[in-house]
Order: structure tokens, then sequence, then C-alpha cells
């Protein structure tokens, strides 16, 4: 016997509790199965493109860091990055090991926030999201020491960082990674093998390989998919050539494999600060900036790896104090570019899942 | 000398014999028995959800209430005066009639079944011989009320956490029945009483270990316990049947909730657990720790369980649960019919090796089907 | 490390297989006729040699008299990497869409559309992005105020 259904629009967001700001998406359903799905974007836009060419250079930094809030640090490496290049100002080495000490550390908070909302989402009712936050609090108390700020640092400035590293920095940070090391074994332990986590997460929302270069998605959402390509490897940035470490990637791009490139990824980032924490020179934390740069007339785009993929600055000069354009590749708005091919036929909880599995963050989306 | 009388105790032991022989014969027995389980409920209710927000933030490493009153006990009572006090909001939309009712529809079969359940030897309102009969087709009248609510609610996320919620307990009924039905084999009595008596030598527990666990999961499905809650998802469906509800109607929901947490951690001590029977303490004491400790164990799998998708709960229950559960009637029947008179002991490792065997060929034969479908 | 291609032979290539299609060839990058953007592109994708998959990133900059979009093309299979630029007018701001070769180019190009007020020929769904249907202006513009 065939019944019959009806579809119906269900809108999801933008006030609602996993969409992690205020996305929205107009989902049709027939039952519990989502037939169609249209994602509305814009709830956040601020105009940042065009607040920045009214600022001077250095003043675009705290901008950025209203991109990607979970991840500042890395939002203002890029752009600093390719205000250098535009600029031609070297940075000193002990500058860019804090750039990477900094971006390092950055990269595992942003995961733990990305990994405890997805079991959020799954339905663990907070307690793995209040796990990766107490173990995220280290950090933030850490970044608190290095500049007073927890959420929004604007660490980074034009030609090296803001401050130099305070004394009991690296102590701190030296004792901080054989504990997360351990947290993070722990956390497999509890959720790796779990039973409804597989059943819910394996097989499900599949990104394939084709589509998701296709698509320019990057960051985990991409090596879920098992394409090797990270750009600290492949266009290493920074001082990224001298450290040592691996690419984890998945095998079918599906929403257990995005998170399980998440949590190799804070493994892989512990290998990076251990060495960087090793190597770490004394020196200048500066180059000879002036406090008002003016780039020659021209255009430069930097990219770095951020944790939901390639974040990149393109900045275009006319030779004034401030930037002429300022555009921002924004990964989490690329990544969401297939979002309907992978969450039609699947079920309601599964698109809040797959959804979920991207960790995108509104204010980067939006701009 | 001055003699203390246990006055608890002897309290409750002489209610039941000598209600009948007062003036104006049962009707004091009912009134009092009727006064004891409200506030048994409400008392219990609170307890309930002060040591779930207590015990829940010690899973997740947080604190939890302690600024209200000593260790934050107040916290609830504070918490229920907030919402009688709060204005109630009725949706634009919504079938005011329904909406009104299905609260009212929720609460009180979750009072009701509270009749039959003995707090001691012969300690209960009603001691009816179709016991748990009763019990399940009172505890199945809430269902409707959260369709109600769910329907007349005019909203979406209400509407489909009610289509859960019916899905859910239509199939989950069939398991858990049939496990019970082990346990009225066993003691030959649908009467709770007559069952508490039957597990003097030893707790159903031991002797129908997959019956215990069927009812368990059943019931935590039937109750929307993690990590069945998908018909009030928090982070999906935004509470789901109760989404529009507020004030004195959502209090109602929420007592209605976790009375039939309640109900369901007092109907497991009284099936499995032996109920009021143990050693040393008063039976009404027994009765609450074996209460408490279901609920623990209730709050343990909230505390670290995700949640399972709607077709996996079917799944679970009609490719899982089901054929366990005609197997295990079969076996107690088998096992009735040998032994008429008492079961032996040694029956015990028997039915523990046969529900091991079982659960681990049924986990391997179980296979979730269509997870996705082509549109 | 991603090199960036020489863009004098890839002009080269690209004048072999479509004459006329560049306009103008920088150190930096090559800017191509707006109406052979598409074949370009197409080239640019299907050639052995080049195999550009990865469509990183879009902008567009208002220089007054024109407009000037920019595309980063990136090749994971050989990891390089390719600037090109198209200008088109202020009066009929259009060019041609890259969305059937890559889907990446879909949200940045009605981003777009949106802030810049370019249209994109060919775009299946080239509606306003950020801001809301009945907005008046594109922001982005260096006339907007």
């Amino acid at each position: 016997m065939q019944l019959r259904t009806e579809p119906f629009v269900l809108n999801i967001g933008p006030v609602h509790p996993s969409t992690h700001g205020v996305f929205r998406m107009r989902a049709t359903l027939d039952g519990e199965v989502v037939v169609d799905l249209e994602p509305v974007f814009g709830y956040l836009h601020r105009g940042i493109e065009k607040l920045a060419e009214e600022r001077t250079y250095s003043g675009v930094i705290p901008l950025t860091d209203r991109l990607d809030y979970v991840a500042s640090i890395t939002n203002n490496l890029a752009y600093v990055l390719a205000v250098e290049k535009l600029a031609g100002i070297t940075v000193p080495e002990r500058a860019e090991y804090i750039r990477v000490i900094t971006s390092e550390m950055q990269r595992i908070a942003a995961h733990l926030v990305s990994v405890g909302s997805f079991l959020n989402d799954a339905g663990a009712y907070f307690t793995p999201f209040l796990y990766m936050y107490r173990e995220r609090e280290n950090i933030v108390d850490l970044f608190d020491m290095l500049c007073g700020q927890r959420l929004l640092y604007s660490y980074m400035r034009i030609g090296g960082v803001s401050q130099d590293l305070p004394d009991e920095f690296l102590p701190a940070l030296r004792k901080f990674i054989p504990h997360m090391r351990s947290r993070i074994n722990e956390y497999d332990w509890l959720l790796k093998e779990n039973e409804i986590l597989l059943a819910r997460a394996k097989g499900v929302g599949i990104l394939p390989r084709e589509t998701a270069i296709s698509i320019g998605a990057s960051g985990p959402v991409l090596r879920g998919c098992g394409v090797k390509w990270d750009l600290r490897k492949a266009d290493p940035y920074s001082i990224y050539d001298r450290f040592e470490f691996d690419i984890p990637t998945g095998i079918q791009g599906d929403c257990y494999d995005r998170y399980r490139v998440r949590v190799e990824e804070m493994r892989q980032s512990l290998r990076i600060l251990e060495q960087a924490v090793e190597q770490i020179p004394a020196g200048e934390i500066r180059g000879d900036v002036p406090q008002l740069v003016r780039p020659p007339a021209g255009e430069a785009y930097a990219h770095v790896e951020g944790p939901t993929g390639e974040v990149g600055f393109h900045v275009v000069s006319d030779g004034s104090i401030a930037p002429y354009r300022c555009h921002i590749r924004a990964p989490s708005l690329m990544n969401l570019t297939a979002l309907k091919d992978m969450i039609v036929g699947w079920k309601v909880q599964d698109l809040i899942l797959i959804f979920g599995s991207f960790a995108i963050t509104m204010g980067e989306v939006d701009r | 000398m001055m003699v203390v009388p246990n006055i608890t105790a002897d309290a409750f032991r002489h209610f039941a014999p000598v209600a009948s022989d007062w003036p104006g014969n049962e009707w004091w027995h009912w009134l009092v028995f009727t006064v004891i389980i409200i506030v048994f409920i409400l008392v219990m209710v609170i307890i309930f959800i002060y040591l779930e927000r207590r015990i829940i933030a010690w899973f997740a490493a947080r604190i939890g209430p302690n600024r209200t009153g000593p260790f934050g006990v107040f916290q609830n009572i504070a918490a229920a005066l907030k919402l009688l006090l709060k204005e109630g909001v009725n949706p634009t939309n919504a079938d005011i009639l329904i909406f009104w009712l299905a609260p009212i529809v929720v609460f009180a079969p979750v009072i009701a079944v509270f009749a039959v359940v003995p707090f001691q030897d012969g300690a209960l309102l009603k001691d009816l011989n179709i016991g748990i009969l009763f019990v399940i087709a009172i505890s199945s009248i809430s269902t409707i009320g959260v369709f109600m609510a769910g329907w007349s609610s005019g909203n979406k996320y209400s509407m489909l956490g009610a289509m859960r919620m019916i899905a859910a307990v239509v199939s989950y009924e069939i398991p858990v029945v049939l496990a019970l039905a082990g346990v009225v084999m066993l003691a030959g009595s649908l009467s709770l009483n007559d069952i508490v008596v039957a597990q003097e030598r030893v707790p159903f527990i031991l002797l129908q270990p997959l019956g215990f666990l069927l009812l368990f999961v059943g019931g935590c499905a039937e109750i929307n316990r993690s990590p069945f809650d998908l018909m009030e998802a928090d982070s999906e469906l935004v509470a789901g049947f109760h989404t529009e509800y507020s004030g004195i109607k959502w209090a109602m929901f929420f007592l209605g909730e976790f009375g039939e947490m309640v109900v369901m951690a007092t109907l497991i001590a009284t099936l499995f657990l032996g109920g009021w029977q143990g050693p040393g303490l008063p039976p009404w004491l027994w009765l609450l720790i074996k209460i408490f400790i279901v609920d623990f164990v209730m709050i343990w799998t909230r505390a670290t369980l995700p949640r399972v998708r709607i077709d996996q709960l079917m799944a679970l229950a009609w490719k899982f649960m089901f054929p366990l559960a005609l197997v295990n009637l079969i076996v107690t029947a088998i096992q009735v019919l040998a032994w008429p008179d008492a079961l032996p002991l040694y029956v015990i490792p028997i039915n523990w090796v046969i529900t091991v065997m079982l659960v681990l060929l049924g986990s391997k034969l179980f296979k979730l089907g269509w997870g996705r479908v082509e549109v | 490390m991603t090199t960036s291609l020489l863009t004098t032979e890839v002009a080269k290539q690209i004048n072999e297989h479509l004459p006329g299609a560049v306009v103008e060839t920088t150190d930096a990058a090559i800017l191509v006729n707006g109406n052979s953007l598409l074949d370009v592109a197409d080239f640019f994708k299907n050639t052995a040699g080049l195999d550009f998959d990865y469509l990183t990133t879009i902008t567009a900059v208002d220089y007054y008299q024109y407009f000037e979009v920019i595309y980063l093309f990136v090749s994971m299979e050989h990891n390089h990497s390719l600037v090109v630029k198209a200008r088109c007018s202020r009066e009929n701001p259009s060019l041609p869409s890259l969305v059937s070769l890559w889907r990446s180019a879909d949200h940045q190009e009605r981003e777009i559309y949106d802030l810049m007020g370019i249209t994109f020929e060919g775009h299946p769904n080239m509606k306003r992005i950020v801001l809301w249907p009945e907005f008046q202006g594109h922001p982005l513009r260096k006339d907007y105020l």
C-alpha cells in the first residue's frame, strides 16, 4: 500500500540551537525526509570588506578577528601576510615562530569547538561539548597571558606580532602539550567507537572527492574526502616548511571522516607546537615597520590553512594608507556550496548532523 | 521509660488492614492514599529534577545549581514558583481548547498509575488483580496528550516531535509488554503486590535478565529519555511537542515527563528489583533506594550517549527487541511449565547465558537499513 | 610550494588555441577578453599540463571606469597557480559565469553580483546572497555612499 504524503516547508533558523549562529535553511520535508533545501545567508552581514576600505592597513586587523571568531589568530595571520607580501616587509624569525605557535594553538581551540558542537548536534547532551570547552579554556588562558584577550585577539601586526611572549608562557605551553595529548586520547577512547555515533555519522552526508574539489572545499571538509591538500604543506607560508607533521585524511568523506580528521589534526598541531617550542629563538618580534603602512600600488593574495579551510585575503593597494579593496576568501561559504546535494534524501536529524560536521562560523560566511 | 514508636513504618503498616474497619469503610483509605500518592509524585519529581541537574552537571564537568539553599536544593522550588507566575502564551495558530487540555492529559495518567504500586506489603491505594494491565493501559494515555500538544500548537517542529513520539511509543509498547509478560508468568499474578511478594527469594532481574534489559531500554524510549529522546531533541526540534508551551502549562509537561520517569523507575524497581523487599531497612526506604538507582542509570545514559535516528529507533524496536522479547517469553514459558512450583536456583545461570547469547546473536544479525532515500 | 605559472607562456598557449582571447599579459596576471572568458576557463580546466581543477577565489574590484574580476586558479595535481583577470564596463557589467566548470564559483559570483553589481551570464541562481532582495544599490562599488 502506498500512502499519499504531502511535502511541507520547515524553516530551520535563523534562530535555532544547531545552526551555529544565524544561518537559515528552508527545508522542504516529506515526512522526515528532506526533499529540498535552500540555504539563506546574510543575517550576520556587516560589510567587513567595505569597512576595510575606510581604515588604515593596521586598522583592518581587528575587523579580521570578527570573521571566524572561533579562530581569530589565523584570520589575523592571513591578512598580515597579504599586506606584508604587498609591501615587501620581512618578519623577524622569533615573530614567525610565535605566529606558528599561536596559529596551532588556535587550530586546536577551534577544532575543539567544532568537535564539541558536532557531538552536541548528534545529541550527546552537552557532555562532550563541555569537556571540549574545558580543554579550550586552557588554550584561552594561554592567549589571555599572551595578549590579554580571550576571543578576539588582534595579536598579529604587520611585520610581526604585537607583544613578546611573557616569561611564564612557554613553561605553561610545555605543560599543556602532554596534558592535551592525554585528553585527546581519553576522548577518543570514549567516542571513537561509540556505537550510536558510528550509526549516526558513518556513511552519512557523503561528499564525493570530485565534488569537493569542484566546490572549492578546503580544510577538514576537503581532507575528509581523502584529498591530501593542506596549505601548510602544499604552499608553506610563514615557516611551516621547518616542521614535521602529517596530513590526516578521511576515506569516503562522510560526517565521521570529517570528525576524525579534526581530531587527528589536533594531534598534528601538538606535534608542531612541540617542535616550535624547542626551536624558538630569541630576538626581535617586529620588523622595522612604520605606523602607517603605505604599500606600493598593486595587489597581493595570501592564504593560510585555517581551522575551517583556506582563509585568503586579496588586498589591492592604490598607494594610500587604506586598502583600495580587501576581499576575503571565506572557506565556510565555499564549503557550504554542496550543502543541498549532501542533505537531500536524508532525514531532519541527519540535516542537523551534516550541517554540524562542516563546523561553519556565521561571522565568516556572511562577513 | 518512654517507648519511641517507629512512626513511619507503623503508619504505613496499619493503613491497609485497618482502613476497611474505620467508619466510612474504605473511603479514609482512599483519601489518605490519594494524598500520599500526589505528594509522593510531586516530591519525587522535584528530587528527580534536582538529581538530574546535579548528576548531569557532575558528568559534564561542571557544578550545576548550587546557589538556592544548601547545595541548591531549593532551585526547583524557585523554578516552580517562577513558572506558576509566568504568563501563559497562546500561539496565534493554536487550537486553544486542545492546547489547554494536552498538559492535563499528559500529567493525569502519571498519578493514576501509582494507584497500584505497593509501597509495602499491602500498602497501596488499590490492589487490583489486573495491576500490570492497568499500568500499561493508563500510562499509554499520556501519548495522546503529547499528540494533542503537537497538533494543537500549530507548529511544525511540535508536529514532527509528536509524530515521532507516537511512532516510538506504538513500537516500543510491544517489546515492553512482552517483557512484562515474562514477569507475570513467573509470579503467576498481574497484581503488582503479588509480584513483589513472589520476589521474596530472588529478585526477578536474576531470573529474567533479558526481560529487564528490554523493559529498561523500551521504557527509556517510551518516556523519551536519551538516547531515544528524539521526540524533544533540543538540538534538532527545539523541545519538540512542547515548543510552544510556557508557564504553568509547560510546567505540567515537565511534571508529566519526570512523573513518567518516576513511574518507569518504580515499575522497574517493583517488577525486577524486588520492590519493597530487602533486609534491614524499612520496606518503603528499600523501594525508594531502588527507584533512585534506576534513576541514576537513566541519567547516566543521558549524559553519555548521542541520540539515535528515527529509523534506527524503529529498527531497534522491530528488528532487535521484538524477536528477543518473543524468545524470552517462550523460554520463560517452558521454564515455568517444567518447574511448576518454584524455579530452582540453577535456572539463573542458564537464563544469563541465554541472555548473553541472544543479545550477541541479535546484534550480529541486526542491520540498519535505508539511511538515505532517493528523492 | 605552489608555483605561479609564467604568464607569458600560458598566454602563448591560449593564443594558439583561442586567438584574440588574451588582451594583455603582465608578470602577475593574464587579462582576458570578457567574451572569451568561458572558453579560456574551459581550456584551463581541460588541457593536459594545466589541469586547473580548483578555482580558489574570485574577487571584483571597482576601478571607476571599469570593473575588474580576478580569478585565482590552482591545480591540485601539479600544485601550480595562475591569476586571470577580466574586465567589464560600468554601463553593462556582465561576464560569463564559470559555475558550469567549477561549482565554487556559485556563491562567489552571487556575492559579487550582490555587492558589486556584476551580472554573470549563465549562473543558475543569480540572486542576492547576503543582502535582502529588495535592497537598492551595490555597496562595494566605490560610488556607493
